[in-house]
C-alpha cells in the first residue's frame, strides 16, 4: 500500500483505503437519511424555535411538501421513513466517528484539511476564490486548495457533529439520558430547526461537490476515490 | 456523451429510488432496517437509570395551546352516555396477572396520591407541546393489585375506535410502567381533562412519544407476553401500520 503523496506515472496516491471506504459508505448513509430526513418532515412540514412547536404555535418556517422522487420511500410512509433514517444512522455515526480516528491517527487531518496560516490569509483565499471562478482547481503537489479545506471542515466538524447531537436531542428518551443536549440547543424544536439547517447545508455541499466533481474532471476524480490514484494535469507521465 | 451520462444519471436516480422502494417492501431486508430501531431500544435502555427522569419545565414554558391528535370525540353511544354522566360509571379495571382485580372510578383515582409534571409532550410526526399533567401514579396502582411475578408488560385498553375500525390499545414494559413519571392523568394544566385529550384518564409515559400516551383507558391488562394480545405488536400502530414498540426516538 503506497502511502499518500506517492507519485507513479503521473499520478499521485491521494486517498487511502480508509478514506475511500468511509467516503462510499458515507455517501449512500447520508443519502438515504436525507431522503428518508424529507418524508419525516412531510410529516409535519413546520419550523419552530424553542421547547414546544406544533400546529397554533408561530413556524418560522413552512417547509413545501417534498416530491415522492425526493423520498425514501417514495410514498408517504412515516414508520418505514424512521426504520430507514434510524438504521442508517448507526452506519452513518460510527462510520464518521470511526473515520475520525483514523484520520487523527494517520495524519490525515494534519497533514491534507488542516489550514495553514498562509492559506487562511486574506490575499490567498482570494487568489483562491479567483482561481475557482475561472474553474481552475489545480493545487500544486496534488493536495486540497484552502476553500476546499474551510468546506471539508465545516462538513467535517461543524455539520455532521451537529446533525448527530441535534438528532439525539430530539429523542424524549435520550432526554432522559443527556438532559444538556436541550439546552444546549434551546429547546428540542429548536434542535430540530438546526437538524434541518445542517442537513441542507449537506444537500447543497453534495450538489456543489459533485458539480466539481463534473468541472475537474469526473473520469480522475471518481478514480481516484475508488483507487486512491489520482492524475495530476499537465505533467509527462 | 453528455447526454448518454445525463441518462446515466437519471436512470441510476430513479433507480435508487424505486430500489429503495422495492427494498423497504421486502420483509428479510425491512427486517435489518429494525435493527436501528432495536438498536435503539438497547442503547437507550442501557444509558438510561431505570428511574431517570424526562425533562420537566415551568408553568411560563406551557403551550398556549396543546394540539389535539388522535381521537377528538370516541364514537359511540356507551362513551357518550359517559361524558353526559361525566363518568360518574367509568371503571378503570386493572386485571390480567394480578392478584387482586381493581376497578377504580375517576373520583377514587382522583383521591389517591398524585403527581403533577410539567413535561413536552412530542409526536411521532415531530411536533412538541407542554403541558401540566396530575395523575394517581401507575406504580399506585399496580402495588395495590398486587402484580404477579409472571407480570412482564401492561396493556391499556382504550375507549376510542381509529379509523379501521379497531379500538386504540398499547402497551409498556415494567421499566416504565414503574417510573415515577408514569401516570394516570386526570387534569391538565389544571382543569379535568378534555375529551379531546382522553377524558376521564389518560397514561403519560413521559420518556416515550405520543402514540404510546394511550387515552381513554379503560382497562390496564398485566400480562407475560405481547405477542398473544390483538396483532402481537403491543399496540394499535404497532400492529397495522409498522410503528415501533419502543418509542423513545
Amino acid at each position: 500500500m503506497p502511502s499518500p503523496g506517492t507519485e507513479r506515472d503521473g499520478k499521485i496516491f491521494r486517498h487511502r483505503l480508509s478514506t475511500r471506504l468511509w467516503h462510499w459508505i458515507n455517501a449512500v448513509a447520508v443519502i438515504v437519511m436525507l431522503m428518508s430526513g424529507l418524508t419525516i418532515s412531510n410529516a409535519h412540514p413546520r419550523l419552530y424555535w424553542g421547547h414546544y412547536g406544533a400546529n397554533f404555535d408561530a413556524a418560522w418556517l413552512t417547509l413545501p411538501r417534498f416530491p415522492g422522487w425526493a423520498t425514501i420511500p417514495t410514498g408517504y410512509n412515516l414508520a418505514l421513513a424512521r426504520e430507514w433514517h434510524f438504521a442508517f444512522a448507526w452506519v452513518f455515526a460510527f462510520g464518521l466517528l470511526f473515520f475520525m480516528l483514523r484520520a487523527l491517527m494517520n495524519g490525515h487531518f494534519k497533514r491534507d484539511i488542516a489550514l495553514g496560516a498562509k492559506e487562511v490569509a486574506p490575499s490567498h483565499l482570494w487568489e483562491d476564490v479567483k482561481s475557482h471562478l475561472r474553474f481552475n482547481f489545480e493545487t500544486p503537489g496534488g493536495g486540497y486548495n484552502p476553500l476546499q479545506k474551510i468546506t471539508y471542515s465545516l462538513v467535517l466538524f461543524v455539520l455532521l457533529p451537529l446533525l448527530i447531537l441535534t438528532g439525539l436531542t430530539m429523542s424524549p428518551g435520550m432526554n432522559a439520558v443527556l438532559p444538556w443536549l436541550i439546552d444546549l440547543f434551546g429547546g428540542r424544536q429548536s434542535a430540530r430547526s438546526i437538524h434541518f439547517i445542517c442537513a441542507s447545508g449537506i444537500a447543497l455541499f453534495i450538489v456543489v461537490h459533485l458539480l466539481l466533481v463534473v468541472l475537474a474532471g469526473p473520469i480522475n476524480e471518481v478514480r481516484s476515490m475508488i483507487t486512491g490514484w489520482f492524475r495530476v494535469k499537465g505533467e509527462p507521465s | 456523451m453528455i447526454l448518454t451520462r445525463r441518462n446515466l444519471i437519471v436512470t441510476a436516480g430513479a433507480g435508487l429510488v424505486a430500489g429503495c422502494d422495492r427494498l423497504g417492501e421486502n420483509p428479510a431486508f425491512r427486517e435489518v432496517l429494525r435493527l436501528g430501531e432495536k438498536g435503539n431500544f438497547a442503547i437507550q435502555r442501557s444509558l438510561q437509570q431505570r428511574s431517570a427522569l424526562a425533562p420537566v419545565f415551568d408553568r411560563t414554558q406551557i403551550s398556549p395551546i396543546f394540539r389535539v391528535n388522535g381521537t377528538h370525540v370516541p364514537a359511540g353511544a356507551a362513551y357518550a352516555q359517559h361524558t353526559a354522566e361525566k363518568f360518574v360509571n367509568w371503571r378503570l379495571r386493572v386485571e390480567g396477572l394480578v392478584a387482586r382485580p381493581l376497578a377504580v372510578s375517576p373520583a377514587q383515582l382522583q383521591q389517591m396520591p398524585k403527581r403533577t409534571q410539567i413535561t413536552r409532550h412530542d409526536c411521532v410526526e415531530g411536533w412538541s407541546a407542554i403541558g401540566e399533567w396530575t395523575g394517581a401514579p401507575l406504580k399506585l396502582l399496580l402495588d395495590a393489585a398486587g402484580l404477579k411475578p409472571q407480570a412482564r408488560y401492561l396493556v391499556f385498553h382504550c375507549a376510542d375506535r381509529m379509523g379501521t375500525g379497531e379500538m386504540y390499545y398499547e402497551s409498556i414494559d415494567l421499566i416504565d410502567a414503574l417510573h415515577p413519571q408514569t401516570i394516570l392523568a386526570w387534569a391538565l394544566n389544571g382543569q379535568a381533562l378534555s375529551v379531546g385529550h382522553g377524558a376521564p384518564v389518560r397514561l403519560r409515559v413521559e420518556r416515550q412519544l405520543g402514540y404510546k400516551q394511550a387515552k381513554y383507558v379503560e382497562r390496564i391488562e398485566a400480562v407475560a407476553d405481547l405477542s398473544t394480545v390483538r396483532g402481537g405488536k403491543g399496540g394499535y400502530w404497532e400492529d397495522g401500520h409498522g410503528y415501533q414498540w419502543y418509542a423513545g426516538i
